[in-house]
């Protein structure tokens, strides 16, 4: 008993800190969810069980989030930034050291920015009046209001930008631990590139596919700066997300018990994903 | 080693409770300083209030010596100052003790129970007697009590540029009578003087309350009585013909290509672009906004200096749908200098808010940032008679000026209305179909308190 004790105690600062700043708001979300809490308009709030759960699945407005967020997250992690950082990896591994070293600088560089100013960054790029239309108008090809006509498409492809960088350095790792061994005598048995990708490459890094595919998932679930700077959600709600509907329930019109709610569900998908991820790794090929 | 384990829990309970008050904090409550907290302009180069207030504090801490302002501002869109001033009034250790409020929102915070009635103080006070008495009006809650102390109000109507006026071949003393003529002159515009945007009305939710009550109400009002509430049933009006005719001239603006460009229109920056670069650049030929357009391009507004304005840019009232009595539509709004509930030196911010609305500096405020006056004393100053090109005009239309319901469900229903305008102007849906969600929403948000009226 004591000796437990001695050996859990030099955790319990740690422990304690985390169960005040971690669990002891995430308990108080809970709780709000389950509430008609207001940021104004009404002195107190009381308990209404589910009500706000009902409310989500009927409101028109959290189905198009919600579908919206699908869009988001597999365009951008699951398409985009996970297939571009792992070409980026494979590339870089044949490429010529300075190439490497370049690639490597502006890729992270995307990164390491705050993702606020990314999403300014971004957003002067398709801007009406932006780099990308001024790209195109200078080449002679047809310019295109993108913010506006392809929103979500838009941010997605921002959010590939800014996030490739993650998937790329994870696979940099998991290539280099695939032996070259392994390689070559599939090279001398005589399989060709894509087939040595396919069943030579890809089964031995899988769980990297995996731990890449998941947190990459995760992040992108709770991407907001980048969006709210480039669309705010719009034009209309064609590109508000979870957190972006989320945040205008519970800032905008003031209802924060209903957007609490919201953000659990959002913790819930973001489960959903981790489980099929975790699934991914485990399955033996 | 025994002892060691309880010293070491110890250790870590004296830890966790210091983090834990460091993290609550002292309130900060020095008793002789009083928080003033209020907005400021998201374009930096803007600081009239900044400045304003600046000097009011400095007059304040001379007039009463050992006492000290802390200025607050808070830099942000209106609808996040908003968020942000409510959140911090919830609790006293991060409540200012002076809060600029909008009179759009105070009904809302004041059954929120954010505020503080200021009854007592006023009943002393002598320059109460000066405010006009629909000013006095804008902070009563439902109670009957007074919750804030009104710095000026504002009204509507269409600014329009002469010089374009003339290219296009239109009379620069323009009175349009109904809403035809004024669509009617964008598309003579549009066809006359290609390049420049005929007409702006604020729209969707980017722009928040200033699409809703420059540009939708001002609409609404003008086809006839009561249409978003009906005060006699005491319930909001759904399925009213005005309210898709409103819905049905902003489409019109906007798939006729005589607004801004839709990305422009819906982007939360429409106001300043506005204000800062379409009519000061004359890209802009008539725009349905507020009587403090002006103040940006003084040279104490900070903004963007354009002496020219006054001769370039005429005023006319906004018409009602067909011309109905009295002809011209205007609403009045404006913000009023309150005390939070949880405020911890209410005492000294009554003060401050005395100081702020003394006649002096009241005058000051209303010259610096091309308010209206509510003070009877000011509005009759030559100073403020002189001060802004325009200001008669928009003096004049206070008498025809309604004011937005004064409810708390206002905030929400005014949102419900963005998104109606939003879904028309980026063509989601149709002005009927926006109409039809919008009673939907409404009936919804209000709990079921709605009157039809076809």
């Amino acid at each position: 008993m004591t000796r437990s004790l001695l050996r859990w105690s030099p955790l319990a600062p740690a422990t304690v800190v985390l169960l005040l700043f971690l669990a002891g708001p995430i308990g108080y979300c809970v709780v709000i969810a389950f509430t008609d809490t207001q940021l104004t308009g009404q002195e107190s709030a009381s308990f209404v069980g589910l009500a706000n759960f009902r409310h989500a699945f009927g409101d028109a407005g959290f189905r198009n989030a919600v579908v919206l967020t699908l869009v988001f997250t597999v365009l951008s992690s699951l398409v985009g930034q996970n297939t571009l950082g792992l070409a980026l990896a494979g590339l870089m591994r044949r490429a010529s050291r300075p190439v490497r070293a370049v690639t490597g600088a502006v890729v992270i560089t995307a990164w390491v920015i705050p993702e606020i100013v990314a999403g300014f960054l971004l957003y002067s790029f398709f801007e009406r009046r932006g780099t990308l239309n001024a790209v195109l108008e200078w080449l002679h090809l047809p310019t295109q209001n993108w913010l506006f006509t392809l929103p979500i498409v838009a941010v997605s492809f921002a959010n590939v930008w800014r996030g490739t960088a993650f998937s790329m350095l994870v696979y940099s790792a998991a290539l280099s631990e695939v032996p070259q061994e392994v390689t070559e005598s599939a090279e001398v048995d005589g399989a060709g590139g894509l087939r040595r990708l396919w069943y030579i490459t890809l089964p031995m890094i899988r769980r990297s596919i995996g731990t890449n595919l998941m947190l990459n998932t995760l992040q992108t679930l709770s991407v907001f700066g980048l969006i709210w700077a480039m669309t705010r959600g719009g034009p209309g709600s064609r590109s508000q997300t979870l957190p972006v509907f989320m945040y205008d329930q519970a800032f905008m019109k003031s209802l924060i018990g209903y957007g609490t709610a919201v953000a659990l569900l959002l913790l819930v998908v973001g489960a959903l994903f981790s489980a099929v991820c975790l699934r991914l790794m485990r399955e033996e090929v | 080693m025994r002892p060691t384990a309880p010293l070491l829990l110890l250790t870590a309970a004296v830890l966790a409770a210091g983090t834990l008050t460091a993290c609550g904090g002292g309130p900060g409550s020095d008793r002789n300083t009083v928080k003033v907290a209020f907005i400021k302009d998201t374009n930096s180069k803007v600081t009239v209030r900044d400045d304003y207030i600046e000097l009011v504090a400095r007059r304040f801490e001379k007039a009463n010596p050992g006492k000290k302002v802390k200025l607050v501002p808070i830099q942000a869109s209106e609808n996040d100052y908003y968020t942000k001033i409510q959140q911090m009034m919830r609790s006293p250790k991060t409540a200012p003790d002076v809060v600029y409020e909008d009179t759009f929102l105070i009904s809302s915070d004041i059954e929120a129970g954010l505020l503080r009635p200021l009854d007592p103080y006023i009943e002393k006070w002598d320059d109460w007697g000066q405010f006009e008495a629909t000013a006095k009006g804008a902070a009563k809650g439902q109670d009957g009590k007074t919750y804030g102390v009104p710095d000026g109000t504002d009204t509507r109507g269409l600014w329009f540029n002469k010089k374009i006026f003339k290219r296009a071949g239109l009379a620069t003393d323009w009175r349009p009578r109904t809403w035809d003529e004024v669509l009617d002159t964008a598309r003579t515009i549009k066809r006359k003087v290609p390049g420049v945007i005929p007409l702006n009305v604020f729209t969707g939710k980017g722009a928040g309350e200033a699409a809703v009550m420059q540009g939708f109400e001002m609409l609404l009002y003008g086809t006839g009585k009561n249409q978003l509430y009906d005060p006699d049933t005491k319930k909001w009006v759904t399925g009213s013909k005005g309210f898709k005719d409103s819905l049905r001239f902003i489409d019109t603006v906007y798939k006729e290509k005589l607004g801004p460009d839709l990305s422009d229109a819906l982007s939360p920056n429409i106001q300043p672009l506005v204000a800062t670069e379409l009519l000061p650049e004359e890209k802009l030929a008539i725009d349905l906004d507020g009587s403090w357009l002006g103040q940006q391009w003084q040279k104490t507004g900070g903004g963007r200096p354009w002496p020219e304005w006054s001769t370039t840019l005429g005023q006319a009232p906004f018409p009602t749908q067909h011309g109905a009595p009295p002809g011209k539509v205007s609403l009045a709004g404006g913000w009023t200098w309150s005390v939070p509930r949880k405020a911890q030196h209410p005492e000294l911010a009554w003060k401050l808010i005395e100081t702020l609305q003394t006649k002096q500096n009241a005058l000051e405020w209303c010259v610096r940032g091309a308010h209206i006056a509510v003070r009877k004393d000011v509005a009759d100053d030559p100073r403020y008679l002189t001060s802004v090109p325009g200001i008669g005009f928009f003096t004049s239309l206070v008498k025809i000026s309604r004011y937005r319901p004064a409810l708390p469900a206002y905030p929400k229903v005014a949102s419900a209305i963005g998104e109606a305008m939003e879904a028309v102007t980026a063509d989601d849906s149709s002005p009927e179909q926006a109409a039809k969600d919008y009673d939907a929403r409404l009936t919804s948000l209000v709990a079921g308190q709605v009157v039809a009226k076809p």
